[in-house]
């Protein structure tokens, strides 16, 4: 099992016949995903070719979706015009859109989530690398990778991933695979300080999940998304988790990289965060180099077998 | 971004929030006509550097006070003079200061009570949230830690904007009386409307005052704007002072590197944002300092390593340099090879640690070692960043 997607899942494309949207439909296809249909208004009944691949291309999210079942959009739309690719998505009705495009306006992102309210979609970005779970081909081929993330380095596995850092999230997964474990899924949030699913949104998907055995939690300066899900953790997660927090040594008001990594005041910066972690029965990883081993740590701890 | 004080007020201005009449002038042979345009005195003197802690700083030559209050025009022009073209020390500039390139001359307010209001993004709900107190003047954090009760919030739902009672429940939460209530109002929906159409990311008002005639002014004012919404705000983008940025730090945006200059000494080479903020973190966990944030990015050519290299050979801190690249979807051998080349353009004196995993790590690793160059090789991060630190002891 795993969260959110599965090698069945079918996928769309937005932005298909870009230079980035395009080299990533390529990857994913040849990781063996169900990449079923792509969109790009004005494209509608043209092909997407790659090998022995042919992607039809559609003019909207609507029509995508009718005549494929893609249930799910993984978006690589310029910042000006990705919030209305978001909402595109929202109104055919899809699971899921996966928003890869970064520096998109917050005030857009703020009037998308606003509109996102009720509806069934699940956003998840933007600014954000996607989302894999392994299959079980060779380099675990046969999953379903959707976004940027390099499919090779998983592995089909028990050990659940959530980051608002791409880099970090490979490493967390390098980390995993190179002991002989593997992970359910590894989930991208993205960096930006206005998502669609949070750090605690993802940590209760992979509580419930009975083939998620431990998790591994990512986190950055800025915000309070991290403290937010290590105090549900606390409370109900019996699960091992391993926690690292990135920016110790960021200057106070700058930002670093991500819109999102910011140190505003006290309660937002690593220090503050760390504290948080190791109160609430989290592993905390001294350096990036350590996250699997905080992992198994942790689940020693539990007498948790993460194989 | 962030713009002067001055701008900030002309913005305020055509948004309908009223300001001390105030004139920017940027040299000493405007002085005297800036001061005539303003009404009798006394005169407040502002140096306008994108730094707070104005008041309470010093100037490199050893003058006090970054803001001044003048009884005089003739006081006001002394001043001015003494502040253009000097450094001033903040507690927000760091050691080395920033130059004082414009001078704003205000008129002096008569101040009934001082008041906080701000508007900026709260994270955890998604909503644009109006901060105001009933303390202005000091420091908003430690009102916020010392004295909660006197912070008061309103959250803006997005797709209805502003809503008269939350403006009224401020208004009366504040204690203003009817007419200062009624000017109140009016300012903090004109601030409000000017933060959602300039997408600004910060409006601070510190202090908001009332006069002895009812009025409310935004005594000092602090914008900035959210960078990745200046494509649709030209008039913004032309308020950007490139004095107030680090050279390095433009030179980088160029070339469309994230890049912070720092104080310590090792220089890093990340591709990753979450990435490039551990590799500093790591640094300093083994006892070394970084000298920067660098953040080449996910789809890093030859060229941009190149740029990255010869931006962080600039800084004349750097005494050793750490790439550290974990290659996803990025050849590890196409950082090499820009590694390669930027060594040879620009001579390499100094340690370089390198580490490589990922995509092609072999031929990466493989064409660095053919090059040469004294490259000391990292199996881990914390394998590399322990190396580096020791070589540049």
């Amino acid at each position: 099992m795993s969260i959110l997607i599965t090698p069945e899942t079918k996928i769309m494309v937005q932005g298909i016949t870009g230079a980035f949207g395009g080299k990533h439909a390529q990857l994913s296809l040849d990781y063996g995903t169900q990449v079923v249909a792509g969109v790009t208004p004005g494209k509608g009944g043209l092909f997407f070719e790659h090998g022995a691949h042919k992607v039809p291309i559609f003019n909207s999210v609507h029509e995508a979706a009718a005549a494929t079942g893609a249930t799910v959009s993984v978006i690589f739309v310029p910042p000006p015009f990705a919030g209305d690719a978001i909402l595109e998505c929202v109104d055919a009705g899809l699971d899921l859109a996966v928003c890869i495009t970064e520096g998109i306006p917050i005030k857009d992102m703020i009037r998308v989530k606003r509109a996102m309210q009720g509806s069934k979609t699940r956003l998840i970005g933007p600014n954000c690398p996607g989302l894999v779970t392994p299959g079980t081909g060779e380099g675990s081929k046969g999953g379903c990778r959707i976004g940027i993330a390099p499919g090779y380095i998983h592995k089909k596995g028990h050990v659940g991933i959530v980051s608002r850092s791409g880099t970090l999230t490979y490493e967390a997964v390098f980390q995993i695979t190179s002991k002989g474990l593997g992970q359910s899924t590894s989930v991208g949030i993205g960096g930006d300080p206005v998502n669609g699913t949070s750090h605690l949104d993802v940590i209760k998907i992979f509580n419930a999940d009975p083939d998620t055995k431990g998790i591994i939690l990512i986190g950055e300066i800025g915000g309070s998304a991290e403290v937010e899900a290590a105090r549900w953790i606390k409370a109900n997660c019996k699960k091992p988790v391993a926690g690292f927090i990135a920016g110790a040594t960021a200057p106070a008001g700058r930002r670093m990289g991500h819109a999102g990594a910011i140190v505003g005041g006290v309660e937002d910066t690593a220090a503050a965060k760390i504290a948080v972690f190791k109160e609430c029965g989290i592993e905390v990883a001294t350096t990036p180099t350590d996250m699997a081993d905080a992992l198994l740590r942790a689940a020693k701890a539990k007498g948790v077998d993460l194989a | 971004m962030n713009i002067h004080e001055y701008q900030a007020k002309a913005l305020f201005e055509k948004f309908g929030v009223p300001v001390p009449k105030g004139v920017a002038a940027k040299s000493p042979a405007e002085f005297e006509s800036a001061l005539a345009q303003l009404p009798d005195a006394p005169v407040v003197v502002k140096s306008q550097i994108h730094a707070g802690g104005r008041g309470k700083g010093t100037f490199t030559d050893g003058f006090k006070g970054g803001v001044k209050f003048a009884k005089t025009k003739a006081d006001a022009f002394d001043y001015a003079n003494k502040m253009f073209n000097n450094t001033l020390v903040t507690i927000q500039t760091g050691p080395a200061g920033r130059k004082v390139q414009t001078i704003y001359f205000t008129h002096a307010s008569d101040i009934k009570k001082e008041y906080y209001l701000a508007i900026l993004l709260d994270r955890a709900s998604s909503k644009p949230v109006i901060v105001a107190s009933t303390e202005g003047g000091v420091d908003i954090e430690t009102v916020a830690h010392d004295t909660p009760e006197k912070i008061f919030k309103i959250f803006v739902d997005p797709a209805y904007g502003i809503a008269d009672f939350q403006v009224r429940e401020l208004v009366f939460k504040l204690g203003f009386n009817t007419a200062e209530g009624k000017n109140a109002a009016k300012l903090i929906r004109n601030l409000y409307a000017m933060f959602w159409e300039t997408d600004a990311a910060m409006v601070e008002v510190n202090p908001l005052i009332t006069t002895p005639d009812d009025k409310v002014l935004a005594l000092d004012a602090k914008v900035s704007f959210d960078s990745n919404a200046l494509f649709r705000h030209p008039e913004i983008v032309a308020l950007r002072d490139l004095n107030e940025e680090d050279p390095k730090e433009i030179e980088a945006s160029k070339y469309e590197l994230a890049y912070i200059a720092l104080d310590g000494n090792i220089a890093c080479l990340v591709n990753g944002a979450g990435l490039a903020m551990s590799t500093m973190d790591i640094i300093k966990h083994f006892g070394g300092n970084p000298a920067n944030f660098l953040d080449v990015g996910g789809g890093a050519s030859k060229d941009k390593v190149v740029a990255a290299f010869k931006i962080i050979l600039g800084d004349t801190n750097v005494k050793g340099i750490f790439v550290n690249i974990f290659g996803g979807i990025m050849d590890c051998n196409v950082i090499a090879e820009g590694i390669v080349e930027a060594v040879k353009e620009v001579g390499l004196k100094l340690p370089l640690v390198v580490r490589l995993e990922g995509n092609n790590v072999a031929a990466g690793k493989a064409t660095l070692a053919k090059s040469g160059l004294a490259v000391v090789s990292g199996d881990t991060m914390a394998d590399a960043a322990q190396k580096i630190v020791k070589l540049v002891a």
